[in-house]
């Protein structure tokens, strides 16, 4: 019923601005085509006039009630995010400088040389000069902005540094998940088909390489030390998703087959920003920037940046993957392993499982 | 040529008795109205499609702003239309992004290219360099026929059981080859790239035909600098839809090999729904490349044709010629040549080389010069004239305020530096909306209105053109700038709720506002399609063949043209297209001879 009111409503509206539509246009014709002309021409002009004062007021009233929503320039939670938002500074100048100007020499023209019996048109098809002063200024503004563009890009792209914490992120429909190599530093290996969720190998890591034993794993959330390089090996099972920064002003895609780095150095603590924000349930988050699937929306993943004695506490608690699928293993087994002595023992499992993966072949861990 | 031509009967009211090529030939209703080989038919065919496709595209707009707009809300009459897709009056995500991706995929290829440069390219090449018709109209007739095979595909795609295509209208994969990933990327996908490839077929005649008919049927006179700027701009775009869009096909064929013939062209190392798949050593970036090597010079297809109308109609208006005819020339031909080599400014964040990225940030910059040099150009050619509102002139007006709105924010995204932050965020989709798809449909409506007396012989209503006008300008600043806003955010762009989430979810009464206002200038839109047709039968009546005071060549011809657009000979063209207020006269036609008197310009 209410669908049909508003339907009526609308159709009533539509059929009345139809009719005054029509109406107009036989009273211009009794009145004169020229005359009536003449005053929408003088209406026109006039909103014109209008649009150009009224929205130049709306680009203050949005930034007036949208501005505290944002994330401020300058307030980025990363030193690569300083850069970032330095450039957007130095953007949002030259192009609110350019904007201003042109639109507002846009409607007042319009406005100022609406049609007039008085007025003689100046005849005017080029003007050499006039052309080279707007081919060469904006040149060189642009020149400028190319210039902080591509010194700050290659700042942000270049090589992490040698003590960078390394994480390696992997997205799956619709999750994040998080590798550490754990105390030796180094990632185990992983071959996608050694995926296997039932058995405690979401990754796909490879068991005979010792160096997985150690690899902390971690699902939807991990933490980093403020002040610390980081640098992400970015990676995905299925589709492409990306790895989304807002805070930290970074992104970076996660493809399947083709894994892609992002470093950064986080700059301010988690609690810090709740300061900061005001928002008690301030976290940073990871967003997924790449349609992905049904799911897309909810690809959500967080950050918790701490001090370094809170992240070392943290890490002293987790326990390598490699650990709990062997506790996983052993407790169902247990009645079985009694007659297989060496199952719950660490070293020769990996033995076994040596034949069982031999198909392995494949290093998809960029180093 | 001239010999098989048939001239239609309908404007009888000259005395031209003696016409040596002028064949009395009866049309029927099928050669006339449908297999048509006329231009100006073919023109209307692709016009009509166009408006079609644009209702359903922007209808589909409308419903998922209804989701974006009011998240906690159920439509119980989207369960009536939609059924098991919207189940319960709310809309299922796989709905969502089946939504999306029809709408850019049809809005970017049916209407803006196939609607714009069809109904535009066909109805002016011929009327305004002076030619009969195209240079082969059998290949122009085939051009629409293509098209419209496409569209029965795509319209085909909505009524399968899994749905249409649902992976964004750039369907990246590995999600759109891989079934098990997502719904929309079952037989859906497959009518998709069906389409496309019939779709491209099209393009590529209708294009080919553009191009021989600007470069070889020229009448006597019209050098390529004589030309009107609509002209240029349609040829660049040909050649840009020419050279680009064979990419396209060979990605999307690449694409359907690996979907259906095992191959692993994009697919390598995925585990997807708890199986590990057997592909290997593909690249899911080299679909991206090849992508976006149509992908980039796609929105220059879509723009270039509205900045001839706009062009062309700025100076119509202003009683004055347009400003810097020649660096008008150079600047289309410079967006032209770049438009190839800027693609990969869409992949700075796909772990591109960092070197690459900075090749590409300054050849994406290098566009922002021809462009603000068009831009100038427009603002100094209103300056002094003595300007006429009509609603063509007020949408070419627009159409340059939207486009300088939507063009800097390229500059933002452009430079890598910052696409990395703003690069698939809300931002992004405030941009290319405004710069493409906004300021792309105030240029085609300004078209329209203003070639509607050529296209059917009667005005459209001034009233509701005024209407349409100010409630579209003003909604498209309403919808789109405050988008911008959410990019600063970090909002990324396909969240159909955001309520989850604790870094975008304070934006809920804005994205109520916009659909709100989504929903009024959709309205408007309706309004404006029943004006087209309306006018069409009941419009106010052309009386004089040359109602804008124009110089070209088209506002030569009878009122009601037949087949061969003019009766007797081709008029010899003399003079530029832009010949207005000069010499105390108000506009000089390109056909009048350079008097000795005459100052040269």
């Amino acid at each position: 019923m209410q669908n049909f009111l508003i339907f009526a409503i609308l159709i009533l509206g539509f059929i009345i601005t139809f009719q005054i539509a029509r109406a107009s246009e036989f009273v211009s014709v009794i009145r004169g085509e020229e005359k009536t002309r003449k005053q929408t021409n003088k209406i026109n002009a006039a909103l014109l006039l209008v649009f150009l004062i009224v929205g130049m007021f709306g680009v203050y009233w949005t930034q007036h009630t949208l501005g505290d929503k944002i994330l401020k320039l300058g307030t980025s939670a990363s030193d690569h995010g300083i850069l970032v938002d330095r450039m957007i500074k130095y953007t949002l100048i030259a192009t609110g400088i350019v904007f201003v100007g042109t639109q507002t020499l846009l409607f007042w023209y319009s406005f100022k040389y609406q049609e007039s019996d008085k007025r003689t048109v100046y005849y005017f098809p080029h003007n050499n000069k006039l052309e080279l002063l707007w081919t060469v200024v904006p040149a060189i503004v642009l020149t400028i902005l190319i210039g902080f563009g591509i010194v700050y890009w290659y700042r942000i792209t270049g090589a992490a540094p040698a003590n960078a914490m390394q994480i390696e992120v992997t997205g799956s429909q619709f999750k994040w998940e998080f590798r550490y190599p754990g105390k030796d530093g180094v990632f185990g290996k992983k071959y996608y088909k050694n995926i296997d969720e039932a058995n405690d190998n979401p990754l796909g890591q490879i068991w005979e390489d010792a160096a997985n034993h150690d690899d902390i794993y971690e699902s939807g959330q991990i933490h980093l030390v403020v002040g610390k390089p980081v640098k992400l090996i970015i990676g995905a099972k299925d589709v492409i998703h990306s790895v989304g920064l807002p805070h930290f002003r970074l992104k970076m895609d996660a493809v399947p087959g083709t894994p892609t780095t992002l470093w950064f150095t986080p700059i301010k603590t988690t609690k810090d920003m709740i300061k900061e924000t005001g928002n008690g349930k301030f976290v940073y988050e990871i967003a997924c920037d790449q349609m992905c699937g049904a799911g897309h929306t909810g690809m959500r993943g967080e950050i918790i940046v701490e001090t370094q004695e809170e992240f070392d506490q943290w890490m002293a608690s987790q326990k390598p993957k490699y650990v709990q699928m062997k506790e996983a293993a052993a407790a169902p087994a247990a009645p079985a392993a009694a007659a297989k002595d060496s199952v719950a023992a660490p070293a020769p499992a990996t033995a076994d499982s040596i034949t069982a993966a031999g198909a392995a072949k494949k290093d998809s861990t960029a180093k | 040529m001239s010999d098989t031509l048939h001239i239609q009967h309908e404007v009888a009211s000259h005395g031209h008795s003696g016409e040596p090529h002028m064949h009395h030939h009866k049309e029927t209703f099928i050669s006339k109205y449908i297999f048509s080989m006329d231009h100006k038919m073919i023109a209307k065919q692709f016009l009509v499609t166009g408006i079609i496709w644009a209702i359903i595209g922007g209808l589909f707009s409308v419903l998922f702003r209804l989701q974006l707009g009011f998240p906690d809300q159920s439509f119980p009459i989207l369960e009536t239309f939609f059924g098991r897709w919207a189940e319960g009056g709310k809309i299922k995500p796989e709905f969502y992004y089946a939504l999306t991706t029809m709408h850019g995929t049809v809005l970017i290829f049916f209407v803006l290219t196939a609607g714009l440069s069809g109904t535009f390219a066909n109805l002016l090449i011929p009327l305004q360099v002076g030619a009969r018709d195209m240079a082969s109209p059998f290949m122009n007739m085939l051009s629409f026929w293509f098209f419209f095979a496409a569209s029965i595909v795509m319209l085909s795609s909505l009524f399968t059981q899994t749905g249409p295509a649902a992976g964004g209208w750039t369907v990246y994969p590995p999600l759109s080859a891989l079934g098990l990933a997502s719904q929309g990327s079952k037989s859906g996908m497959d009518l998709w790239i069906i389409a496309m490839t019939l779709f491209v077929a099209s393009q590529l005649l209708g294009g080919l035909n553009y191009i021989s008919t600007i470069l070889n049927m020229r009448t006597k006179g019209m050098s390529m600098t004589r030309m009107p700027l609509t002209i240029w701009a349609i040829l660049f775009t040909a050649i840009l839809g020419v050279l680009s869009f064979p990419v396209l096909l060979s990605g999307l064929v690449l694409l359907m090999f690996d979907r259906h013939l095992g191959t692993s062209f994009y697919l390598s190392d995925i585990f997807v729904a708890g199986q590990a798949l057997p592909n290997e050593g593909g690249s899911a970036i080299l679909y991206q490349h090849l992508f976006w090597f149509l992908g980039h010079p796609e929105v220059y297809i879509i723009i270039l044709p509205t900045m001839g109308l706009a062009s062309e109609i700025l100076a119509i208006n202003s009683r004055k010629p347009v400003f810097g005819y020649m660096a008008m020339i150079a600047s289309l031909m410079a967006i032209c040549v770049l438009a190839f080599l800027v693609w990969a400014h869409h992949m700075f964040v796909t772990g591109l080389n960092p070197f690459l990225g900075s090749v590409f940030v300054l050849l994406t910059l290098l566009i922002a010069i021809p462009s603000a040099i068009k831009v100038f150009n427009w603002i100094t050619t209103i300056w002094r004239g003595n300007i006429r509102f009509t609603p063509a002139m007020l949408f070419a007006i627009g159409f340059v305020s939207i486009f300088i709105s939507g063009g800097l924010t390229g500059i933002w995204l452009g430079n890598s530096t910052i696409d990395i932050h703003l690069h698939d965020t809300m931002f992004v989709i405030a941009h290319f909306h405004i710069v493409m798809g906004v300021s792309a449909f105030f240029g085609m409506f300004a078209g329209i209105y203003h070639w509607f007396p050529k296209l059917f012989g009667r005005f459209m209503n001034n009233t509701l053109g005024y209407i349409h006008f100010w409630v579209t300008l003003a909604c498209a600043y309403l919808i789109f700038w405050p988008m911008h806003y959410q990019g600063m955010a970090g909002m990324p762009r396909r969240y159909l709720d955001k309520s989850s989430w604790v870094s975008f979810s304070q934006f809920h009464s804005l994205d109520a506002m916009i659909t709100v206002a989504t929903i009024i200038a959709f309205s408007v839109q309706l309004m404006f399609v029943f004006n087209y047709f309306y006018s069409m039968y009941k419009g106010r009546r052309v009386r004089s063949q040359n109602p804008w005071g124009a110089t070209t060549l088209e506002w030569t011809t009878p009122i009601h043209p037949g087949h061969g657009n003019w009766e007797g000979e081709i008029p010899e063209v003399h003079r530029w297209a832009y010949d207005y207020s000069k010499d105390g006269r108000d506009f000089i036609p390109q056909t009048e001879p350079v008097g000795e008197d005459e100052s040269a310009h």
